[in-house]
């Protein structure tokens, strides 16, 4: 196979696409947002269960698509949890940078994201694939409108 | 040019005279590498890659005899004019219309439903139905619901078989008395479906309603006659035709478009304007405002004649071997299913790979220099209908090979392999 196809679908993404964590409705959720990439169709549902001080008590996600929207969906669920909404947007700018930026590593990220961005590694292998962009950041789109109160977000 | 002679001696008719080989040598862009790999270019349905003869004939006009059309008392205007009004004679040949002033030019079929929405359109009243059908593409749905916005229309929608097939019986009992226009693919875009057109305009026509045909994947494939269907309005583009982009052509019957009001307004389209009152052109004139995309008429004119001198039918020959043997060759790939089996179908295989999303299948296969289209085709209703969010599509034309059908076999197969 070639490298750049292997780093793009690595063991974890394809782990991820076939078996997302977290795909479920959760009956507290107290916001949530549907993501819409119009290229391709997909589509997916956040939903965030936030605390009386700001912070994602749950998050969880329900959508189909391929597999890098489907394991950056599943793979958001598991670092956004106990963030707070600054942190959580914060995050979604720096994993932005790491799908997008050559040569954005680790320590070019905010102190705060780093643990989480090392999850995120995974993803950075859309970067030889402009077109996949959107795919691998559908869900944390709608993630942040879901933080907005838009009940649709999309990739356009 | 090698395909002139090639006809000459062979004729239009005959199969034995289609020499894949040297009319891939006509299309300099197939002699191109993607990742290290000859292109395999199966997006032809999306839009066609373009001989050497229409690159040639649009260079040849910017180079030596470029102006606007129309317009100008000197000669390089006059002469590129009556090249552009040329080719409304070439275009009505090759749908075989009573006369040129029956085609008009657009930039696309998109822009030729649009065109009729408004104008024919206008003359509907609430309550007035039009019918159209689950696989249609979006170009032919979402201008009849803006009509429906604006005048109150009814939509009315043909199912398909699960097969993929035209439902004739369903369309004849949506016919009524309210029904004024049908408006369907002469040939489906995503699952190759060629519907039986002759049938459906007599249908309607019985019933009292005008149809206009979506012929925008049709006329690559086979020949269309609008006399012999009958067809009211026919649509086809060029780019899909090996022609170049931002330009269609809109058929229309004399009459029909006689009594239509303008769609856009603007120079060329007028007989006399003042600030009181402004008369307008006979058509087909009257519904092309502003200066024409002259140069991409030429370029569509140099398409025409290139399928011509290939002969349609000889077209339709090889691209149905190459649909048997894509159909037999993709079958075998285990996992993949195929969307559309009518029986009468164009060269354009939908698909699916168990467990694997077209998406993931497009960038993979990609790196293996196969070119296809991934996602809902402009077509989401029908992908509702399929029960898919979206499928892989190979749509082929008169330059590929079975050859190719084997790349792309093989490239999902690393799919397949990367997906385990």
């Amino acid at each position: 196979m070639q490298d750049v196809l292997r780093d793009l679908y690595q063991e974890v993404i394809l782990d991820h696409g076939k078996h997302p964590r977290n795909h479920r409705h959760p009956p507290e959720a107290n916001r949530q947002a549907r993501g819409y990439n119009p290229l391709c169709g997909d589509q997916v549902t956040i939903y965030l269960q936030t605390d009386g001080d700001g912070r994602i008590a749950d998050v969880a996600f329900e959508g189909r698509g391929c597999a890098i929207s489907i394991a950056s969906a599943s793979l958001m669920t598991e670092v956004l949890r106990g963030k707070s909404e600054a942190e959580a947007r914060r995050l979604f700018d720096d994993f932005h940078r790491l799908c997008t930026e050559e040569g954005f590593g680790l320590e070019d990220a905010k102190a705060g994201d780093r643990d989480a961005l090392e999850r995120l590694q995974v993803l950075a292998g859309v970067r030889e694939f402009p077109v996949r962009v959107k795919c691998a950041t559908l869900a944390w789109h709608a993630m942040t409108s879901a933080l907005d109160g838009e009940a649709q977000a999309t990739t356009e | 040019m090698a395909i002139l002679q090639q006809t000459a001696r062979a004729g239009d008719n005959s199969t034995l005279a289609f020499d894949v080989e040297r009319i891939r040598k006509d299309f300099p862009v197939l002699q191109q590498h993607v990742h290290g790999k000859p292109l395999v270019y199966l997006d032809s349905g999306a839009s066609a890659q373009k001989p050497t003869a229409v690159l040639e004939a649009m260079d040849e006009v910017y180079r030596t005899g470029y102006a606007n059309v129309h317009r100008g008392a000197y000669y390089f205007s006059q002469q590129l004019t009556d090249r552009y009004e040329g080719v409304r004679g070439k275009a009505a040949r090759f749908l075989n219309a009573g006369s040129d002033q029956e085609i008009v030019f657009t930039r696309n079929v998109t822009e030729a439903i649009n065109l009729v929405a408004h104008s024919h359109g206008s003359r509907l009243q609430p309550g007035d139905e039009v019918v159209i059908s689950e696989m249609e593409h979006h170009a032919n749905i979402v201008p009849w619901q803006l009509l429906r916005d604006r005048s109150g229309i009814n939509l009315k929608v043909v199912p398909i078989a699960d097969d993929g097939s035209f439902r004739l019986d369903a369309y004849e009992a949506l016919l009524g008395p309210r029904t004024k226009l049908v408006a369907l693919t002469h040939t489906s875009n995503v699952l190759g479906t060629v519907t039986p057109m002759k049938e459906i305009i007599r249908l309607a026509h019985k019933a009292g309603a005008r149809v206009l045909v979506d012929g925008a994947q049709a006329v690559v494939h086979g020949k269309v006659d609008v006399r012999d269907l009958d067809a009211d309005f026919y649509a086809f583009t060029g780019h899909k035709l090996y022609g170049p982009t931002a330009i269609g052509v809109l058929y229309g019957k004399a009459e029909l478009l006689k009594a239509m009001p303008p769609f856009l307004g603007g120079g060329d389209m007028i007989r006399l304007v003042s600030f009181a009152e402004t008369t307008y052109a006979d058509p087909p004139h009257r519904f092309e405002a502003g200066t024409p995309p002259i140069v991409e008429a030429i370029g569509l004119g140099a398409a025409i004649d290139y399928v011509n001198a290939i002969g349609q039918d000889a077209i339709a020959a090889h691209e149905a071997g190459l649909l048997a043997y894509a159909t037999e060759r993709l079958s075998q790939v285990e996992g993949l299913t195929i969307f559309g089996r009518a029986k009468d179908k164009a060269s354009i295989v939908s698909f699916a790979l168990e467990g694997i999303h077209p998406h993931d299948i497009g960038t993979i296969i990609d790196r293996e220099g196969v070119a296809i289209r991934v996602g809902h085709h402009c077509a989401q209703p029908l992908m509702e209908r399929l029960g898919v969010p979206a499928t892989a599509r190979a749509s082929m034309g008169l330059y590929n090979t079975r050859e190719e059908i084997d790349v792309l076999a093989n490239a999902l197969e690393k799919v397949k392999d990367i997906f385990g």
